[in-house]
């Protein structure tokens, strides 16, 4: 369904792309220009997303805005792209952020800033491509273009160890991904087989029915595709590094949208493909969960970089969503899906300040600082909101993730949902001891007692953020009614297709939380 | 008029944003922040009563059944759905009163108080969000919300207690405090998720009319992990560490939020969920034990303290023991009549000892202090009748609410002669060195410099109006609560009884119905019954009256007994005095546990061993490939070689 | 006449010939004798098809070998072109010296 009448997916995933090639055009010496072109490209891009939220039809649970043109037919490649309530919100996120980002990298950015600010737009159209991809091979296409814009914004605007981070993140989710594209290959030819339709269609693979055996091997490649790119423990390390090189707008972005992929990748791909697998692979799955969450926070705490200290409670956050997705509810996989867009929000905002410290004293070690809020009070307001999103206070948007998921997996298993809860102690303590040795106590330091406070383009960076933290803390309804029937019809899907194998033992109970018998007949048929 | 209850947080919110968006950044001028702070509080305030006369005149049976007020939706996930309400029952409008009532004359001192720091806009605009905090915990109508006002007090109460924070102490009582709340938080969490687990609902209504249906042994996981909750909150033992270190923040704040308010969360929280907790008594039991424990332990610590703010933490500390003693022998509302009583009068206790270190010129220590009454009396007048109010003297509202709470611990059937025994005891001590206090710090030689001595002068009046008006509450207001024995009528008791039930005798089997000697009755009946009332009512007098004498005694009339006493004892002395080091023990086993364990994860581990291992992979490719490309020898003979000897094997595979 | 010999004595020669221009590939050192060697085995392989094709009775061997030898003549040109410029460059056109692509 396209209400819009153009194909407004495609647009919203190309503009980028286009306005980087309008920007080659432009001389490399007028760098003013080149940042205002690329801030007005991102603001034109928000605008075009917003008509996927304004016009997405909240009683529809399959995908909308779908365009279907083939492209490799003899391969059965299709270019097929729509979205749904979970890729509604990570699109709009992902146009949001890189706004920001653009915006935060003024002054960041001193050399080659045209090609810079061109990676950043193919980047933004990689990011959106994955989202939006509803064919395999496409998929995987925009998966590994994402990869190569920020391995260069990490290896050449970034720090001393640039070229290590670089090529470790470049080859480790590389690795990963290579393994993902064997079982795609795999899936391929299995369904081809098995139906006669040789597809990389994902609608269609959905419904293909594969030897248990090889379902769990596919899974299994898939599952570590992305479970290195979320990150989950133990193939996290990629993450510190990466970040701690990484310029601001590179972590931002990294930290808000290039991470969501994998849990994106998760709930769109390798759950929905092999239900039955990932049924079975739960138990695995929320320990490492959970060991990132527990892991990560402790870790995090004793870190003396504070870039580093983001990098590890990202880990842990992400433990979060990947604990709430498996635990396979309403509430757990609802809380999994916003706890991603308020990851997005909090941990991108916490870059973006951490950010703007080290414009001005070039060192991100927390015993650099001390007693910066009586120096920079705007600046100490802004991090305290956003350090208070991040450790969940009721109110602000990390609370209802953090809350949907800790129930759902409660829900579905106590001794994860107690552990689990631990997280919230953990990240009260890492995160204000952090605060503490940074804002509050005296001026420790001579070179600290001279800083300026935000100006106004570091105060619009954060205004924004804040608003989102406020609004998804207090009215999360606003969101919830768009990505609700997705959600459900996720559950049920995945569910009816795990029963088929494996029956419910007899008298347990129905399978959904549905709130209403009728659910199933606003599920419409996802073809255009 | 009740469907405005609304309102009564709402005005303290729009404070806030007024004071703490626009005020502070443009540098408004003092005397609007204070108008607008100290009004929004006076319209909350007069709301509430409004809303208590509206309540009043239902029919008793009708107060505990008035609709919830829901403004929308919340949080709508699968079964769950959560939304912003509010109720209102005897319960909630009397915490509404006592939370917005107190807040009023605690503003109204602040201005006075608070009037040269550079931070006063950023001050009141915390405490509004403060009161908006704490009344949607008490003005809830589902565990969420109230969730959302208990994680939202401890927030103000880090950014208040820390609001010196250019200094070290505070910014790290802050952290303290906020770290130990979320370590109870994480229980209530916790009793949240099994409440909605089994029963698919988080709204009171909800929950506690079908909370007949769970089994004993979820109620009581339920009821100790919301306990867990309570004494984070409530400063009970374990969590009760950081109470005393929240002295550091100014103190009105630690009037409003460490002894009026905020830690009487818990005992609400208990209060609210007696329909729970009557269906668990072994939960009951161990509420009334830590009550108890809590309330001689930090007796015996307030006994020993020179700085007068922190006798009074450990006071409060105390008396929130007895309010956790009272709901734990099934007394609800005998504890929610205390935190009435207390609020006033530790309030009042509060900020009379603000109004002495204004006196003072910001001198804590008692040790420098003396002789003062005659030259800040009404200080003086108002701090002597809060002391005798805790103290527990027949007359003042303590007496009252802390007669009930002791008669209930010996009498009720969740009761036992212990915790009354121990209950007494503490109440000794409070007597003791609640005039310990008075006495040191209003009497005798003046200690303090010369300096010191020429500025000791009466506060002005709008700090000592909150102070007149709280001291004569502190003693007309236990008259809503006379016993029966006494020949009075408990109106207090009467008018929650809607909410909290009648008699605790009600309650089933209790956990101490085989431990009870022989002569404890197990209700409250005429004869035997009444007697023993009058005798134990007339024996906590006589205990506060020696405990009084003692302090006379010790710190009026033989002044250097108290240090030879503490040199005999000294080994006992340096214990209590340091607070049974409980502080240094938590430190040595959790925190600093905690951070070697972090720092062993990143260092050994994640570095060492996963780090090392990407790395060796990454190695391993390295040397692969060095080893490989020596095939490369740049010999055109041996390639040809190569390719020779691979024709031959590919010719024998076809052949065969 | 060529009939009363069995082809298989002409398979064989053949295939010495390939043989020791195999092994004379691989074992001389001289960029010259080597390809000496490699026509020997075009010449071998000549004998071969033209056996079989006589054998078989059809022409395609006998059209193959005027291709073989177009390549052995074109091969033969452009190799001893580059070994003149090889000498030129490194002074010698043993093949064991001539190895700088290597590790």
């Amino acid at each position: 369904m396209n209400p819009v009448g153009f194909p407004i997916l495609t647009a919203v995933t190309f503009l980028p792309l286009v306005g980087a090639i309008a920007l080659l055009f432009i001389p490399r010496v007028q760098e003013e220009f080149l940042k205002r072109a690329a801030l007005a490209i991102s603001l034109v891009e928000f605008a075009v997303s917003l008509p996927l939220f304004i016009f997405f039809d909240e009683g529809v649970a399959g995908m909308q805005f779908v365009e279907r043109v083939p492209w490799i037919p003899e391969w059965g490649v299709h270019y097929v792209v729509g979205i749904d309530g979970i890729s509604l919100f990570l699109i709009l996120l992902t146009t949001f952020l890189t706004v920001l980002c653009i915006l935060s990298s003024w002054r960041a950015v001193e050399r080659m800033v045209k090609e810079y600010m061109i990676a950043f737009l193919i980047l933004e159209t990689g990011m959106i491509g994955v989202l939006g991809a509803l064919d395999l091979v496409l998929f995987y296409v925009f998966w590994e273009i994402t990869l190569i814009p920020m391995y260069l914004i990490i290896g050449i605007w970034g720090g001393p160890r640039r070229i290590y981070a670089a090529v470790k993140f470049f080859l480790y989710t590389m690795a990963g991904s290579v393994l993902m594209l064997v079982a795609i290959l795999a899936l391929y030819f299995l369904n081809g087989k098995a139906t006669g339709e040789y597809t990389f269609d994902l609608l269609k693979l959905y419904q293909a029915s594969l030897p248990i055996k090889t379902q769990y091997l596919m899974f299994a490649a898939f599952a570590v595709a992305f479970a290195i790119k979320v990150p989950m423990f133990p193939f996290h390390t990629w993450l510190p590094d990466a970040h701690v090189e990484a310029p601001t707008a590179g972590s931002v972005i990294l930290a808000g949208i290039l991470l969501k992929l994998g849990t994106y990748g998760f709930i769109r791909f390798a759950v929905p493909l092999f239900p039955v697998a990932a049924f079975k692979a739960i138990p695995i799955i929320s320990v490492l969960a959970l060991i990132g969450i527990i892991y990560g926070a402790l870790v995090s705490m004793m870190q003396a970089d504070l870039k580093k200290l983001v990098a590890f409670s990202s880990v842990s956050h992400l433990g979060f969503v990947m604990l709430g997705m498996f635990a396979f509810n309403a509430q757990g996989v609802q809380g999994s899906v916003y706890q991603m867009l308020n990851h997005g929000v909090s941990t991108g905002a916490l870059f973006l300040i951490v950010g703007m410290i080290y414009e001005r004293r070039h060192t991100r070690m927390i015993a650099d600082f001390g007693g910066l809020a009586k120096v920079m009070p705007v600046f100490a307001t802004f991090f305290m909101v956003v350090t208070l999103s991040s450790i969940a206070l009721p109110g602000t948007n990390g609370f209802v993730g953090e809350f949907l998921i800790l129930l759902g997996t409660f829900k579905a298993n106590p001794v994860y949902g107690v552990f689990g809860a631990t997280g919230v102690i953990l990240a009260a303590v890492y995160m204000l001891w952090m605060f503490q040795r940074v804002m509050f106590g005296a001026v420790t330091h001579k070179e600290n007692r001279q800083l300026k406070d935000l100006n106004l383009r570091e105060i619009v960076t954060l205004i924004p953020i804040v608003v989102m933290i406020v609004w998804m803390g207090v009215y999360p309804k606003f969101f919830f009614k768009k990505m609700e029937l997705s959600v459900q019809h996720f559950l049920y899907d995945i569910k009816a297709r795990y029963e088929v194998v494996v029956p419910p033992p007899p008298g347990a109970e129905p399978p959904l939380d549905r709130k209403d018998e009728g659910a199933d007949q606003k599920l419409v048929n996802t073809k255009e | 008029m009740i469907e405005l209850v609304w309102l009564i947080p709402l005005f303290p919110a729009i404070g806030f944003l007024f004071n703490g968006l626009i005020a502070r950044w443009v540098n408004l001028d003092k005397r609007i922040v204070s108008w607008v702070a100290c009004s929004a509080l006076g319209l909350s305030f007069l709301f509430s009563i409004l809303i208590f006369f509206s309540l009043v005149q239902l029919a008793p049976e009708a107060r505990a059944a008035v609709p919830d007020k829901v403004l929308f939706d919340w949080i709508v996930s699968g079964d769950l759905k959560t939304v912003i309400g509010y109720k209102v029952d005897p319960l909630s409008i009397i915490m509404a009163l006592v939370v917005s009532g107190v807040s009023f004359f605690i503003h109204i001192y602040s201005v006075g108080y608070m009037h040269d720091d550079p931070g006063y806009t950023r001050y009141f605009s915390f405490l509004n969000l403060f009161v908006f905090m704490m009344l949607t915990l008490v003005l809830a109508n589902n565990f969420l919300l109230m969730f959302v006002g208990w994680e939202g007090v401890g927030l103000c109460s880090y950014l208040l207690i820390g609001f010196w924070f250019e200094r070290d102490a505070p910014a790290n009582a802050g952290k303290k405090a906020f770290v130990v709340n979320r370590i109870g938080d994480f229980g209530f969490l916790l009793a949240i998720f099994l409440i909605f687990a089994q029963l698919g609902t988080l709204e009171f209504n909800g929950v506690f009319a079908g909370a007949h249906s769970l089994d004993a042994v979820t109620v009581t996981i339920i009821t100790l992990l919301l306990f867990v909750g309570a004494t984070g909150k409530s400063a009970q033992i374990p969590l009760y560490v950081w109470l005393p270190d929240a002295m550091e923040g100014p103190t009105p704040v630690s009037s409003l939020i460490h002894a009026a308010t905020m830690v009487t969360s818990g005992v609400y929280m208990i209060a609210r969920c007696h329909v729970l907790y009557s269906m668990a008594p072994v939960s009951m039991a161990v509420v009334a034990i830590v009550g108890a424990a809590t309330a001689i332990y930090a007796a015996s610590m307030g006994l020993l303290q020179f700085d007068i703010k922190r006798v009074l933490a450990y006071s409060t500390i105390s008396q929130l023991g007895y309010m956790f003693l009272a709901v734990g022998v099934g007394a609800f509302s005998a504890g929610i009549f205390h935190l009435m009583t207390h609020a006033f009068f530790k309030g009042l206790l509060f900020l009379g000892a603000g109004s002495v270190m204004h006196a003072m010129s910001g001198e804590l220590d008692m040790r420098k202090m003396g002789g003062i009454w005659k030259r800040a009396p009404i200080t003086f007048w108002t701090f002597f009748v809060a002391t005798l109010a805790i103290a527990g003297i027949p007359g003042f509202s303590g007496f009252f609410s802390k007669d009930e709470i002791l008669w209930q611990a010996f009498d009720s059937a969740h009761g036992h002669v212990l915790l009354w025994l121990v209950g007494a005891a503490a109440a000794g001590m409070t007597a003791f060195y609640m005039f310990r206090l008075l006495f040191v710090t209003f009497f005798g030689r003046c200690r303090a410099s010369e300096e010191v001595k020429k500025h000791i002068h009466e506060s002005p009046p709008i700090m000592t109006i909150p102070l007149i008006i709280l001291a004569t509450l502190s003693l007309i207001g236990g008259y809503v609560g006379i016993p029966h024995v006494l020949g009075g009528r408990n109106f207090f008791h009467e008018f929650l009884a809607p909410v909290l039930g009648g008699h605790p005798q009600e309650a089933g089997h209790t956990a101490f119905s085989l431990v009870r000697p022989a002569f404890a009755s197990g209700g409250a009946t005429v004869g035997s019954g009444v007697n023993m009332e009058l005798l134990l009512m007339g024996v906590s007098v006589a205990i506060a009256v020696m405990g009084i004498s003692i302090a006379l005694y010790l710190y009026i009339w033989k002044t250097e007994l108290p240090k030879r006493l503490g040199e005999r004892f000294k080994t006992l002395y340096t214990v209590v005095f340091n607070k049974y080091y409980v502080d240094e023990i938590y430190e040595a086993c959790f925190v600093n546990s905690t951070k070697r364990l972090g720092t062993f994860l990143w260092q050994r581990f994640d570095d060492g061993v996963i780090d090392r291992g990407v790395n060796l992979v990454a190695r391993l490719m390295l040397w692969l490939g060095g080893v490989l490309r020596r095939i490369q020898t740049g010999r055109v003979q041996g390639y040809a070689t190569g390719i020779i000897l691979g024709a031959v094997i590919i010719i024998l595979f076809l052949i065969r | 006449m060529l009939s009363s010999v069995p082809p298989i004595y002409f398979l064989i020669v053949s295939a010495v010939i390939f043989a020791i221009g195999a092994v004379g590939v691989l074992i001389r050192r001289n960029a010259i004798i080597v390809f000496m060697c490699i026509e020997m085995m075009f010449s071998a392989v000549n004998l071969t098809l033209i056996t079989t094709s006589h054998h078989l009775n059809s022409l395609d061997g006998v059209l193959m070998v005027f291709f073989v030898m177009t390549v052995a003549a074109a091969e033969a040109a452009v190799g001893l072109a580059i070994f003149v410029l090889l000498f030129r460059g490194r002074g010698t056109i043993k093949v064991d010296e001539i190895n700088l692509l290597k590790w």
